[in-house]
């Protein structure tokens, strides 16, 4: 083996569920398994600023991540892992200045200060309101908030990265790889622009916040393209750093990211494929030393048909060990220095990627084109594109629209045995526990600390050190959010897909026309058009599968209400009630869809309702869609059932049916 | 003495809107949108049923996309909830000519906080006309109005739909974008002349809201305006940060009491429900069958005399007599 091998990324895998103390134990597992850092999931709740008994979180505690509803929560997650050694990135946005104080008072707890800690919070707003849907915050207050995080980091927490601007979601919601870049980039211009505005913040400071500002990509299979993407990415940084930002020192103008690669490509079909699609993307953000990636998550082979088990999480493991310690790959120097080939596309996405940056820029920077639903607008037409793309089989996707053919796999023979089942008793125990919490506190010292963060976010001055003593007087993260929901009001992200759809409907296929008719003649059997409600039930954000249901939809000459998301099951009520509609579509990813979409049903009927037929569409493994039939639901979509025009076709059949027209 | 009214199921669902019974109403909004000819009279009768049967304010609400319209209602609604009416709202979206789909996106702008039983919302797909409001506007809006204490229509000012929401509308407010160069196209396009109060959106841009709000104020004193005796009012605020929300809310109440003591409110009324008619019979015989309605069937005269009977029953009368005038052309 080669004397000079380079030091590898770090290796994680991105967990959490149930509660504190079912995390801590996966989490030192993993570590005893050779993960080298620690990457945080957090449940719906939590992200979104709910404590585990709020009516909101009904059917989501524990489900996407671990619930952390206070300190003695935080305690128990990082029990016997000592937080001045280990790196620690937390999945957390709208709540990360909340999570981020019960971290470091954790530490504190554990005899450690702030300034030894290393990780990320991920805390970056923009993407939310684009495509993964927890904020909470309005854009200014938001903005406000990553402001302050960074200015306190700086000092406090130097070698804390306090802000992950992330492309990765932007994929995942269909962006281009020059979108990716592009919106990156804006987006960290936004927040650095905002911090410069802070008068304490001088050359030397800017220069060093530059420096800790990290991104989280995405790498998706056209891997090749996927490294140029990331070469790119760190010229443009660079420059925007030397040009806008007049940093010199080059070790600050380095781009720092991590990755996960793709979670949008992983089939439902032939599932075992996603084993080889995995190890793929991660040769793009590795192969290429100049742009190699700081550390890296791989998700699980078995994502699309419901929660990974922690086999199939030691799998993705072992995936990055093989690569990193097995491989020869950290011996050489960078691969692709000298290749025109690489030298070429990467000159090319970096000049497109400029002028769609210039663009945003232009306009008043990333947050403008949120508000404005430019970047959304954008996006929604691109992951049209790309699902048109797969239907007409112009984009090869291997075992689902093409190569069909398929022996069973042995992998998936245990039905639901071959994913996580969440125990569900972990939403009662939580919420036990949580009022055990309540009672034993020092429920004055509490009171008296949310006071102080009212009056100092009132103040308008840094919220960091006060929310580090409520975290130690005991307050919840409920509690926590409350006071800014009241002080900054909560805001509702423009949806991009009315715009989208006017400028994508143009090319029809047959098939669409075929479905079109129908949809004309059902209506005028009806008497009116067809009118479809979608919506998304319970907290989970991920609007891209609901957006794409509501553009095919109107493409096929539906009418329909796009209610978007965190909506409960009476809202979803009372929208189909005052609107009319002939059929409701529900579409969850989050695993609560036993909870929530049942609901919904029992309260159509309650309403006299019950006449309209609801269709589901989510990663639902297959006794629950069982489940969810038997409570009334007509038609359970996964992950699978790629063809949209088809379920749009199977949408007017269910209709028509039931309405004997 | 008034006879009872009679037991049919038009007039027991007429009843239960005029209850407030949300159910009751968003069923009879579906069965006026029913086009199939056997189910016309049951539609013609539960409109007749409700005609006349409240004075609670519409209010129409207009401005180019983008500028603040449904941010404002949700402000409207959460301020109206304070003071305890009931709200119901009417979003009109355009739909594609070619498809005849249309996405519907305005409900998820409002809030959660909004959404209790005093609201109702609607979304309306205007289908035939690019922009403009079809005939089922004014209908649902006549429904809405029997079962709330307030009524909105948003539109989307392209220009064309504004002529059209002054006709089912009682105060017509217009929502301007500061530094967007709309106002200068509205201004050419005379769209300046229908609006009763202005709201000058997004406050926060300071120096730009202030010049629209004054552009705007030259503007008016133009004049050209519909109703010359009264002079509209110029509001600025934020409908993100809820800033001049009270004053608006203040202003259509006092626009309604400039309506209801000056007559203008009936003149309005009367006038609006003959446009409607007019606009039907147009849609559906042209100008050519129009010039077929003379004396006593002329729309504003007939429509004039039978303040008892909705719009839609008297576009069909006046249709029908069409019909017969253009039978006796053809012999």
């Amino acid at each position: 083996m080669s004397p000079n091998r380079d030091r590898p990324w770090l290796i994680r895998t991105y967990s959490g569920h149930s509660s504190a103390r079912a995390s801590n134990a996966l989490y030192r597992s993993n570590l005893a398994k050779g993960q080298t850092g620690l990457s945080v999931a957090f449940d719906l709740p939590t992200q979104t600023g709910y404590d585990s008994d709020h009516p909101l979180a009904r059917g989501e505690v524990g489900k996407v991540g671990v619930p952390i509803s206070h300190i003695d929560d935080m305690e128990c997650l990082f029990q016997e892992i000592p937080l001045d050694k280990m790196n620690t990135s937390m999945t957390i946005n709208a709540t990360a200045a909340w999570l981020l104080s019960l971290y470091i008072a954790t530490a504190e707890r554990q005899g450690s200060t702030s300034v030894a800690l290393t990780g990320t919070t991920q805390n970056d707003i923009v993407k939310e309101y684009l495509s993964r849907g927890t904020f909470v915050f309005p854009p200014e207050a938001s903005m406000r908030l990553t402001s302050e995080m960074v200015a306190y980091t700086v000092d406090h927490a130097p070698r804390w990265n306090p802000i992950n601007i992330c492309s990765y979601h932007l994929q995942e919601a269909g962006a281009t790889p020059v979108q990716e870049i592009a919106y990156a980039m804006a987006n960290a211009i936004s927040v650095l622009d905002r911090v410069r505005e802070n008068e304490e913040v001088d050359d030397e400071t800017l220069s060093r916040i530059f420096g800790r500002i990290s991104f989280f990509l995405n790498a998706g299979i056209r891997f090749v393209e996927e490294m140029c993407k990331c070469r790119a990415m760190t010229r443009l940084w660079a420059e925007i750093g030397r040009d806008r930002y007049g940093i010199s020192d080059e070790k600050m103008l380095r781009l720092r990211y991590g990755v996960q690669v793709n979670s949008l490509g992983l089939t439902e079909a032939q599932p075992e494929n996603n084993i080889v699609r995995i190890a793929l993307e991660a040769l793009g953000v590795t192969l290429s030393k100049r742009a190699r990636t700081r550390s890296l998550q791989l998700p699980a082979w078995n994502e699309a048909l419901g929660l990974p088990r922690p086999w199939d999480q030691q799998l993705s493991l072992r995936t990055q060990q093989i690569l990193a310690y097995e491989t020869d790959l950290l011996e050489y120097e960078d691969l692709f220095d000298g290749s025109h080939v690489v030298e070429k596309l990467t000159a090319e996405l970096l000049s497109t990627a400029r002028e769609e940056l210039q663009t945003v820029l232009d306009m008043g920077g990333a947050v403008v084109a949120v508000e404005n639903a430019y970047m959304k607008q954008r996006l929604v037409e691109s992951h049209t594109k790309r699902l048109r793309a797969i239907e007409s089989g112009e984009l090869v996707v291997v075992g689902v629209n093409e190569y069909q053919e398929t022996v069973e796999s042995p992998l998936v023979e245990g039905g639901s045995e071959s994913i996580l089942k969440v125990d569900e008793s972990a939403e009662r125990e939580q919420i036990e526990s949580l009022e055990a919490f309540r009672n034993r506190r020092n429920s004055d010292e509490a009171s008296r600390a949310l006071r102080l963060l009212e009056d100092t976010v009132k103040s308008g001055a840094n919220i960091m050190p006060v929310s580090i003593e409520a975290a130690k007087a005991g307050v919840t993260t409920g509690e926590w959010s409350e006071v800014l929901r009241n002080i900054f009001g909560e805001y509702r992200a423009p949806t991009g897909v009315a715009a989208a759809s006017a400028s994508s409907g143009h090319e029809a296929s047959a098939e669409v026309e075929r479905v079109r008719a129908r949809v004309d003649d059902v209506s005028s059997r009806l008497g009116r058009r067809l009118k479809i409600l979608v919506g998304k039930p319970g907290l989970d954000g991920h609007s891209n599968g609901a957006e794409q249901i509501a553009v095919k939809a109107r493409d096929v000459g539906m009418e329909v209400v796009y209610d978007g998301i965190r909506l409960t099951p009476q809202e979803i009520v009372q929208s189909a009630r005052d609107e009319g509609v002939h059929i409701i579509g529900l579409s969850i990813l989050s695993g609560s869809h036993c909870v929530l979409v049942v609901d919904v049903v029992e309260q159509l009927r309650r309403a006299g309702l019950g006449e309209i037929p609801v269709v589901v569409g989510g990663i639902i493994p297959g006794d629950d869609a069982e489940e969810l039939k038997k409570a009334g639901v007509v038609r359970v979509y996964t992950p699978k059932d790629f063809d949209l025009t088809r379920i749009m076709s199977e949408i007017v059949d269910v209709v028509s049916e039931l309405n004997a027209v | 003495m008034q006879s009872e009214p009679p037991n049919d199921p038009e007039h027991a669902l007429a009843a239960a809107v005029t209850r407030g019974d949300l159910g009751s109403l968003s069923e009879a909004l579906n069965q006026i949108d029913d086009d199939r000819p056997e189910n016309r009279e049951a539609a013609l009768a539960l409109l007749d049923a409700i005609e006349g049967h409240s004075r609670s304010p519409r209010i129409g609400v207009t401005g180019a996309p983008g500028a603040g319209k449904s941010t404002l209602l949700d402000a409207l609604v959460a301020g109206l909830r304070e003071r305890d009416r009931s709200i119901g709202i009417l979003a009109v979206d355009p739909s594609s000519q070619r498809t005849g789909g249309a996405l519907l996106g305005d409900r998820m702008r409002l809030s959660s906080s909004a959404r209790d039983s005093g609201v109702f919302l609607r979304s309306l797909a205007a289908r035939d006309q690019l922009g403009g409001l079809s005939e089922i506007t004014g209908a649902s809006l006549d429904l809405m109005q029997a079962a709330f204490d307030i009524v909105f229509v948003e539109t989307v000012g392209v220009g064309q739909s504004e002529a059209g929401v002054i006709d089912i509308v009682d105060s017509l407010i217009f929502v301007a974008q500061p530094a967007s160069g709309d106002l200068i196209q509205f201004m050419k396009a005379g769209i300046l002349e229908w609006p009763d109060i202005f709201f000058v959106n997004k406050s926060d841009l300071g120096d730009a809201a202030r010049r629209t709000s004054a552009e705007l104020k030259a503007g008016l004193q133009l004049g050209g305006r519909r109703d010359p005796d009264y002079t509209p009012k110029v509001l600025c605020g934020s409908a993100r940060d809820a800033l001049g929300i009270d004053e608006l809310l203040e202003a259509i109440d006092e626009h309604q009491q400039y309506l209801e003591s000056s007559g203008q409110g009936d003149i309005r009324r009367t006038s609006g429900r003959a446009a409607r008619v007019r606009n039907t019979l147009m849609t559906r015989f042209g100008r050519y069958g129009l010039e077929r309605l003379t004396g006593p069937f002329e729309v504003e005269t007939y429509v004039g005399e039978k303040s008892h009977s909705s719009v839609e029953r008297l576009a069909d009368e006046l249709g029908l007599r069409i019909m017969k005038e253009l039978g006796r052309d053809v012999a």
